[in-house]
């Protein structure tokens, strides 16, 4: 009966020694050389990239790029409710708790597409608070921050123009921001390079010319209870809003 | 006790017999008929049959909101019902299963049945026990009809803050969910306070602490862990509606307040709740295996130390609910630690009943079929859940659909088999009559089948990475055919559900006359009628033996002297069940339910002004005032 006693109370131990060591490597808390904070909102991802040198930090959302084979350290914040940041194909999950900031380690050993989704419940959207992360190569990590660090492109035509000045002047820029406009709200997602983002609304559509003016048109229909208010467009500001947005590479 | 006739000269059951015996007992205990007669009883098989009856009638809500779910997964981007009502359904289906029928429940059997098997002739505290019946009702309606007002929360059976709090969820949403709580845990209290006392101090002369049922004792040790847990949900819900009606800032980071402490003190609850839904579980499997073996329980002292251990490691589990919040990870260690010991208790638990069974004679009627499901779910369950204590593997599989397979498993499992093997048990017992035993195995086959398929294949979308609590899903993650598939089993479930109430009500109005004894029990319940007069006993059992209706065939001793002219029951020692005291029990009275109904106005009142609670003690405490106003006691008189 002793024996029994103290076999079980070994496996036990060993079981709970094992988890442990495995749990140390997942969250260890050493510096990254790649450093995000994510920012949960109802029900989109806020991405801050930081850099010693404040000029070379950016925001985007909803699409995150890592370099293959680094470990990346991502800050996690929320300013509503408490949402939680997994991305199953790269690390387990970890909230993110109003007022008690947290942080987890992921090193993406191959380049790839991988998704994330919201893991609290964080309301009515949840559903539909997804994510990407993108894994690339060194060389193309390095590009891609060098263009999200720049402001945005100067609107190539005419009508890219005009949806910059309609942009602006209409309560869009209440909310987002486009860096190198007047445009410089800081509820909704920032817009800089949307367009070379991969989905709209938190993973919901495809990023698309059509898929923006859809969204614009219908953001209640397409995630019904999205906090983006219906803006009253013609249907020329309606098209060339879209089309800027949709040149925001 | 057994002096005969007293010098006082009321009437002794010693002084009468037979038919004259039981008329007049049946006459004294007895509930008046009519409306009157229904809302003043006092008898604890009535209102134990109610409350069986309340929440089956909560089960099968909580079913149908699980099964609009069901079909609303079934294919990705289905329409059938939006996000809005989707929250709604799945914060519905959880409150209601986890309170209006997983801690009722158990409650609910106890009331009926602890006292029968005890060999008393009512519960303790029998106007608390009609109380905590009218309470618990009112919560239940109170919830669903403000679902059905479309003001039903949305929020997730778990709520919560800052989701639940004043910012993110205007309206009365919440308040309906943390309201529904403090009914629902009040009269889950008071049951659990009746249980305790009834176990401790009226059990049958002779019925030392090891002749107890082991029905009995895990009623008994649920009851504390009852005691224990619920004030933890009803500090959070109370400071939820302090937050969300007055404005205090107990949960609002921005103001010095804590996130994290609500999730401390719903879990702190949370999980013993696990446990208050599997003990009565292992109760109806206790008594149930013994009589079907042929054979008395195999590791009785085993059993109850388990029972014992489970209760109190139970309350050292609840932070492997929050491992992703980011607590200290040592911490967490701990609690993978606690985790997996909570697994040893109950692995002897089936241990000692497998054994019983291997030494037995098994005879393979309908509750026994349920039980050897409850083996094989719980234990699948079991092993899922070890995997879930620890950190790395939760941080993958938490809140996914693996989760929500694993409790499943061990709710389902671990409660409701043996509650429907509880049920084709006892039902001769609560209605004269036997279930069919043929619709019984459809039954047994179809739940059996129906679950596996439903909630096997969740593991799997779990692991794929579908994530819980999600209204729609898109037709790329690749989760469709596993859905449909869960789809498929839940409506098999369902169906044995439907069955199950054909047969009840089939069985009610044809079924075989049961007798007293029809399965050849060995425990006091089945020493009386059934169904059994209001009384229970014509005379108390003397107990001598675990199983008394096996050790003494020729029919059981009994202990006399109680009075036949009021109700009257005999008071024990605790541990040896030696008789102290004659003891009057009340008389039906219209006082609780005055009470429950002041009550429950203050509490609704209470959601839309903090007032309420002022001008509610009002009419409160009227109602307890008459409730307790002093009465003359027939033993004040001798």
């Amino acid at each position: 009966m002793a024996g029994l006693t103290v076999a079980t109370g070994v496996v036990v131990l060993v079981l709970t020694g094992l988890s442990y060591a495995g749990q140390r490597r997942l969250l260890g808390e050493e510096a990254a050389p790649v450093t995000i904070r994510v920012i949960g909102h109802q029900w989109w991802w806020e991405v801050q990239y930081e850099d010693p040198q404040p000029s070379r930090g950016f925001t985007t959302a909803n699409e995150i790029h890592v370099p293959v084979g680094v470990p990346v350290q991502v800050k996690l914040e929320s300013t509503d409710v408490i949402h939680s940041f997994w991305v199953p194909s790269l690390m387990g999950k970890q909230d993110l708790i109003p007022g008690r900031p947290s942080a987890i380690r992921f090193t993406a050993e191959r380049p790839g597409v991988y998704r994330g989704q919201c893991a609290e419940f964080c309301g009515m959207q949840h559903a539909k608070m997804g994510l990407l992360v993108i894994a690339e190569e060194q060389a193309d990590f390095a590009r891609w921050r060098d263009g999200q660090v720049a402001p945005r492109p100067e609107p190539a035509s005419d009508e890219a123009r005009a949806g910059e000045a309609a942009f602006v002047a209409a309560p869009c820029s209440m909310c987002h921001q486009v860096r190198g406009t007047a445009a410089a709200g800081r509820n909704g997602p920032e817009l800089t390079h949307v367009g070379s983002r991969r989905t709209l609304a938190a993973g919901t559509l495809p990023t698309s010319r059509g898929n923006l003016a859809a969204w614009i048109v219908d953001p209640h229909g397409i995630k019904p209870g999205v906090n983006m208010p219906l803006v009253k467009l013609d249907s020329d500001q309606l098209n060339s809003i879209s089309a800027y947005l949709a040149g925001l590479k | 006790m057994s002096d005969g006739a007293s010098a006082t000269g009321d009437l002794r059951d010693t002084s009468l017999d037979g038919p004259t015996l039981n008329v007049r007992l049946s006459r004294v205990w007895g509930t008046p008929r009519g409306l009157l007669g229904a809302l003043t009883t006092v008898d604890h098989k009535i209102i134990g049959r109610r409350y069986i009856v309340t929440a089956f009638l909560f089960l099968f809500l909580g079913g149908i909101t699980a099964l609009v779910m069901r079909l609303q997964l079934a294919q990705p981007e289905s329409g059938l019902v939006g996000p809005d009502t989707y929250n709604q359904l799945f914060t519905m289906h959880g409150s209601t299963m986890m309170f209006l029928f997983g801690v009722p429940i158990g409650e609910a059997m106890a009331v009926y049945l602890v006292p029968l098997m005890v060999g008393t002739r009512n519960i303790a505290f029998p106007r608390l026990n009609a109380f905590s019946y009218w309470v618990y009702l009112s919560g239940g309606l109170f919830l669903w009809i403000s679902f059905l007002l479309n003001i039903g929360p949305d929020v997730g059976w778990f709520a919560y803050v800052p989701l639940s709090g004043p910012e993110y969820s205007p309206g009365k949403r919440a308040d309906v969910w943390a309201q529904m709580i403090t009914f629902t845990e009040l009269s889950g209290l008071a049951v659990a306070i009746e249980i305790i006392v009834t176990v401790l101090k009226q059990r049958a002369p002779g019925m030392t602490l090891d002749r107890v049922p082991l029905f009995v004792w895990a009623l008994f040790v649920n009851s504390f862990i009852i005691i224990f847990a619920l004030p933890a949900v009803m500090i959070a819900s109370t400071f939820l509606i302090l937050d969300r009606l007055v404005g205090t800032h107990l949960f609002n980071p921005a103001e010095g307040g804590d996130a994290l402490l609500y999730q401390h003190l719903f879990w702190f609850f949370g999980h013993p709740e696990v446990y208050i839904i599997f003990l009565p579980g292992t109760a109806f499997v206790s008594a149930i295996i013994p009589t079907f073996a042929r054979r008395e329980i195999f590791g009785y002292l085993a059993l109850v130390l388990s029972l014992i251990a489970t209760g109190f490691l139970s309350f050292g589990l609840w932070v492997h609910h929050m491992f992703v919040t980011g607590l200290p990870q040592l911490g967490a260690a701990f609690f993978t630690a606690s985790s997996m010991l909570i697994a040893i208790p109950n692995g002897l638990q089936i241990f000692c009943w497998i054994a019983t069974l291997w030494d037995g004679r098994p005879v393979w009627r309908t509750p026994l079929l349920f039980v050897a499901g409850f083996f094989f779910i719980f234990v699948a369950g079991g092993l899922s859940g070890i995997m879930l204590a620890s950190v790395p593997i939760d941080t993958q599989v938490h809140d996914t659909y693996f989760v929500v397979a694993h409790f499943h498993y061990v709710l389902i499992g671990g409660n409701v088999f043996p509650l429907l093997g509880a049920i084709y048990y006892w039902f001769p017992k609560f209605t004269g009559r036997l279930l069919s035993e043929r619709l019984g195995r459809w039954n047994f086959w179809l739940a059996f089948i129906g679950f596996n398929v439903a909630f096997f294949p969740m593991h799997i979308s779990g692991l794929m990475g579908m994530p819980r609590r999600v209204y729609t899903y898109g037709p790329e993650m690749g989760w469709g055919d596993l859905q449909l598939l869960s789809t498929a089993g839940a409506l098999l479930l369902f169906a044995s559900f439907v069955l199950f109430v054909w047969n009840v009500a089939a069985s009610l109005r044809r079924g075989d006359v049961a007798g007293p004894n029809p399965w050849n029990a060995g425990t006091l319940e089945w020493a009386t009628a059934s169904p059994p007069p209001p009384h229970n006993f014509n005379r108390i059992p003397l107990v001598t033996h675990r199983e008394p209706l096996w050790a003494e065939r020729g029919g059981l001793p009994v202990v006399t002297g109680l009075s036949v002219s009021h109700r009257e029951l005999m008071v024990s020692s605790v541990a040896e069940a030696e008789p102290q005291l004659r003891e009057t029990s009340p008389a039906p009275s219209i006082w609780p339910l005055v009470a429950a109904i002041a009550v429950g106005a203050t509490f609704i009142g209470s959601i839309f002004t903090p007032y309420a609670v002022l001008w509610g003690a009002l009419p409160v405490a009227a109602a307890l005032t008459g409730w307790f106003w002093p009465k003359a006691m027939p033993e004040d008189e001798e």
